[in-house]
C-alpha cells in the first residue's frame, strides 16, 4: 500500500479536492438515479394494481 | 418480484420483455459492484502516482469510463431509435427511452470530472476546444432527445420525433471521438488506442477498465430499470386513454 495515513489518501498529494468531489458525484449521481428509478418503478406499479381495480373490480 | 400483478393491456411482446430484464437487472448490478470495487482498489491501492500529473490523474478512473460510456450509450440509443422507425417496434423505442438519462447522466459526470481536472493540470476548468465543446454538444443532444419525447403528447409522434432527433445527433459522436486527432486541442491524446502501445502503466490501465466494464454493468442494470418502468406506464396509459378517447379515434392507431 503506497498510503502512510488515512490522511495522506484524503489529501491526495494536494488534489483531495478535485479527486473526491469527482468520485462524490459519480457516486451520488449513481445512488439517486437507482433510488429514484425504484421510487419511479414502485409508482407505475401502484398505479397498475389501483387501475386494475378500477376496471376490473 | 411482484411481476405476477401486472395485467397486460395489448403489447405482448413486452409481457416476455418485463420479466427478463427483472431477472437481468441483479445480476448486473451485483457484477457492476465487484467491478468497480475492484477497479478502485486498484485505482487508489495499488497504481503508481502519475509523474506528471501526481494525484489528480486519479480522476481519469471515473472520467474516462464516464465519457466513454457518455458516447457508447449516445450509439446505443441511435440504434435502438433507427431500429424503431425502421421495424415501426414499440419495444425499440422504449428502449432508446430508457438509455436517454443514464446517457445524460454520464455525459454530465465526463464533463464535471473533466472539468476538476481541467483545473489543476491546465490551470482552467473549461475551454472551448473541439473536444470539450463537441462534449457539451453530445450532453444538449441528449436533453434535446428527453426534452421532445416529454413535449408531445401522442407517444407514437414522440417516439418517431424524438428517434429522428437521435439519429441525425449521431454525427456528434465520431467527431467527439476524433476531435483529439483532427483539431490540435488542449485535451489530451486517446488514452487507450487499439494500434499504439499502452501509455501508461499496466496497473492503471487495468483499473481504468475494471471501471469501465462495471459503469457499463451500471448502466445496463439502471437501463433495464428504467425499461420496466417506461412498460408498465405504457401498459397502464391506453387504458387510461380509452376511457376518455370517443370510439372512433381508437380505429386510428394501427
Amino acid at each position: 500500500m503506497k498510503w502512510g495515513s488515512l490522511s495522506e489518501f484524503l489529501a491526495m498529494g494536494g488534489y483531495g479536492f478535485y479527486v473526491w468531489v469527482s468520485f462524490g458525484t459519480t457516486a451520488l449521481c449513481m445512488v439517486w438515479e437507482v433510488l429514484s428509478l425504484r421510487r419511479r418503478g414502485a409508482m407505475a406499479l401502484r398505479i397498475e394494481s389501483s387501475e386494475e381495480g378500477i376496471n376490473h373490480g | 418480484m411482484s411481476d405476477s400483478r401486472v395485467t397486460w393491456s395489448k403489447y405482448s411482446s413486452l409481457q416476455a420483455l418485463y420479466p427478463l430484464a427483472g431477472r437481468l437487472i441483479p445480476w448486473c448490478a451485483g457484477a457492476a459492484v465487484l467491478f468497480m470495487a475492484a477497479g478502485l482498489y486498484l485505482g487508489f491501492f495499488v497504481a503508481p502516482t502519475d509523474f506528471q500529473q501526481g494525484e489528480a490523474y486519479r480522476i481519469i478512473f471515473v472520467h474516462v469510463p464516464a465519457a466513454w460510456m457518455s458516447m457508447f450509450l449516445y450509439v446505443m440509443m441511435a440504434l435502438w431509435a433507427g431500429l424503431g422507425l425502421g421495424l415501426k417496434a414499440r419495444p425499440s423505442f422504449m428502449m432508446a427511452q430508457a438509455i436517454a438519462p443514464t446517457g445524460a447522466i454520464f455525459t454530465f459526470l465526463a464533463l464535471l470530472t473533466g472539468a476538476l481536472w481541467g483545473k489543476p493540470t491546465w490551470g482552467a476548468w473549461w475551454v472551448w476546444d473541439a473536444r470539450l465543446t463537441s462534449e457539451l454538444i453530445l450532453l444538449f443532444l441528449y436533453l434535446g432527445v428527453m426534452l421532445l419525447h416529454a413535449s408531445i403528447d401522442d407517444l407514437r409522434r414522440a417516439d418517431r420525433a424524438s428517434a429522428l432527433f437521435a439519429l441525425v445527433g449521431v454525427v456528434n459522436v465520431p467527431i467527439i471521438y476524433f476531435s483529439v486527432r483532427w483539431w490540435n486541442t488542449l485535451h489530451q491524446g486517446a488514452s487507450v488506442s487499439m494500434t499504439a502501445a499502452p501509455k501508461m502503466a499496466a496497473t492503471m490501465l487495468t483499473a481504468m477498465l475494471l471501471m469501465a466494464i462495471g459503469f457499463w454493468l451500471y448502466s445496463m442494470a439502471v437501463i433495464l430499470m428504467r425499461l420496466r418502468c417506461v412498460i408498465l406506464e405504457r401498459n397502464s396509459q391506453p387504458r387510461w386513454n380509452q376511457s376518455a378517447v370517443e370510439p372512433g379515434v381508437k380505429e386510428i392507431r394501427a
